[in-house]
């Protein structure tokens, strides 16, 4: 091939590839939202089991709580520390809460709650279902007519969505805990003053804003493990790349889908 | 008898690679076919062509008479695979669940039996391949023999018309592989099923086939009997029925372009 068409061609294999790749998904979280009824409503047996969901809620979201309470403890403290002595310039010390609480229920506590929830259930959920693709189970499964979609998918999506949307309710608060815990040793603001500007500064919006983000982030995190999990090819080797993946394109979408989440709400005024 | 299955010209290509090249062949109702082959003869394609996870780019395939497997719906190619079971290599057990729990979960997706028959059911069949003390065990506790024999009685759990058997003796030693094979032959002449096996292990083919096939790279070599497939004078039945080092399947890889591969011209 001509030396200077090869650059072009690259470029427009990694555009289709991409293509691929978002069509792929798409079709699998809409195959995914096809077999919900089913999965949730047929009889006792058929159905996703409370039992089978109560475990994987807390494969991906119990055991990551103290590990979010944790970080986002760390980053509410950081803020505060970083912010302090600019509003202590401006003779605006107290507005710290305000900043600190907006920041962690509309942007951080989400967000970090699911990059935290990726390492924890996306990564896992990846090799599982990747595991069990190279030893025949997906083919078993076919085989038995019964769809993997149902089986492992939609018990993984609701269970990741909805402990997503928990875990980012407890990193809000410990965020906010952060900030409290730093601001009264270290900047010398009274914890009710402290905790009458975070529920002045906070609207019903920001919290709910916060939710909406956390909900889309667990249906990525998920959708996005299974759908590289499932498309594992070449036994072991292929697991750990799937594995490396799920949590590098999971942490990148995170991000991309978080700024337009952002931009839109800016846009409207949320 | 009539035919279960009948492979209809059937062609599969996988990225540009022709995997098989217009297979024809008929499996008769109740027999057991074994279906021979070397790595790469297009046996394992096959198998899943017959079982409805892949489809076919041309041809067909016509079962329980009828049904054209190219032209199912997703709803009755689901109907279909309630009607066959399938062991796969490994014997493909979920391994989040316990013995007893695999057999059962056909019985639990498929059907609308309360909870204690599906339980005096999975027990029977599990007494059918022996396992029956083991069904408390997870997967991961079973020996390669034990994981085939768990495989099948999950295939048998919804008395299929037809068995599937994707290398049935492969990674066993030569006694546990002997103990699959009487399996094999056992559940044929107590459920009445057909069966389809795909294998490489001549000794094992030899003591379960009614008939045989030869593939070789994707394309249909021979059918016989056992016998007339051992008295074969073609000379590449000759050579894989008897597992011979000489004949045309050793020449042609000799004849692969070594010299070629390493002068680069």
């Amino acid at each position: 091939m001509n030396v200077l068409l090869r650059p072009i061609r690259n470029v427009g294999d990694r555009a289709l590839g991409f293509l691929e790749f978002i069509g792929g998904l798409g079709y699998l979280l809409r195959d995914t939202a096809v077999s919900a009824p089913r999965g949730l409503l047929a009889r006792r047996g058929r159905r996703v089991g409370w039992q089978n969901l109560w475990a994987q809620m807390v494969r991906v979201g119990v055991r990551s709580i103290p590990i979010v309470m944790l970080v986002l403890f760390c980053i509410g403290a950081i803020l505060t520390l970083q912010m302090g002595p600019i509003l202590k310039r401006y003779g605006a010390l107290a507005e710290v809460a305000d900043i600190i609480s907006i920041a962690t229920f509309r942007e951080l506590g989400p967000l970090v709650s699911a990059i935290v929830l990726t390492g924890f259930a996306g990564a896992s959920i990846a090799a599982e279902i990747g595991t069990m693709v190279v030893s025949e189970e997906i083919e078993a499964l076919e085989a038995e007519a019964i769809s993997p979609i149902r089986f492992l998918v939609l018990p993984r999506l609701i269970a990741t969505t909805c402990m997503m949307i928990c875990v980012a309710v407890v990193g809000d608060i410990t965020g906010i805990l952060g900030g409290l815990t730093v601001s009264h040793l270290v900047l010398r603001i009274g914890g009710h003053q402290y905790i009458t500007h975070t529920f002045d500064a906070i609207k019903v919006r920001d919290f709910v804003t916060g939710l909406i983000k956390a909900g889309v982030f667990g249906t990525l995190i998920s959708g996005l493990a299974c759908y590289l999990g499932l498309g594992v090819t070449g036994g072991a080797q292929g697991v750990g790349v799937a594995t490396t993946r799920t949590v590098v394109l999971t942490i990148v979408a995170l991000i991309s889908v978080d700024l337009l989440f952002t931009s839109t709400f800016y846009y409207f005024g949320w | 008898m009539p035919d279960a299955i009948q492979v209809l010209d059937v062609s599969k290509k996988f990225a540009g690679r022709t995997v098989l090249d217009g297979v024809r062949l008929d499996v008769i109702e109740g027999e057991t076919l074994v279906i021979l082959g070397g790595s790469g003869s297009g046996k394992s394609t096959l198998l899943r062509l017959m079982i409805g996870n892949l489809r076919c780019d041309g041809g067909d395939i016509i079962v329980h008479q009828s049904k054209s497997l190219a032209s199912l719906s997703g709803l009755e190619l689901d109907e279909y695979r309630k009607s066959i079971g399938v062991l796969f290599q490994s014997g493909a057990l979920f391994n989040s669940m316990s013995v007893a729990d695999n057999v059962a979960l056909p019985l639990r997706e498929h059907t609308d039996l309360p909870e204690e028959t599906i339980e005096i059911m999975v027990k029977i069949k599990l007494e059918l391949v022996d396992l029956r003390e083991h069904a408390d065990k997870m997967p991961a506790m079973l020996s390669g023999g034990m994981k085939k024999r768990a495989g099948l009685a999950r295939a048998i759990a919804l008395d299929p018309k037809i068995l599937f058997y994707d290398e049935p003796s492969a990674g066993l030693d030569p006694v546990t592989s002997a103990e699959i094979d009487q399996l094999i032959i056992d559940l044929n002449r107590k459920l009445g099923v057909t069966s389809v096996v795909v294998t490489h292990e001549m000794d094992s083919a030899f003591r379960i086939a009614d008939r045989m096939v030869l593939l070789d790279q994707g394309k249909f070599v021979a059918a016989g009997t056992a016998q007339q497939m051992r008295d074969s004078t073609d000379p590449l039945v000759h050579q894989f029925v008897h597992g011979l080092a000489d004949g045309p399947l050793t020449d042609r890889r000799r004849a692969g372009g070594y010299e070629l591969d390493l002068l680069g011209t």
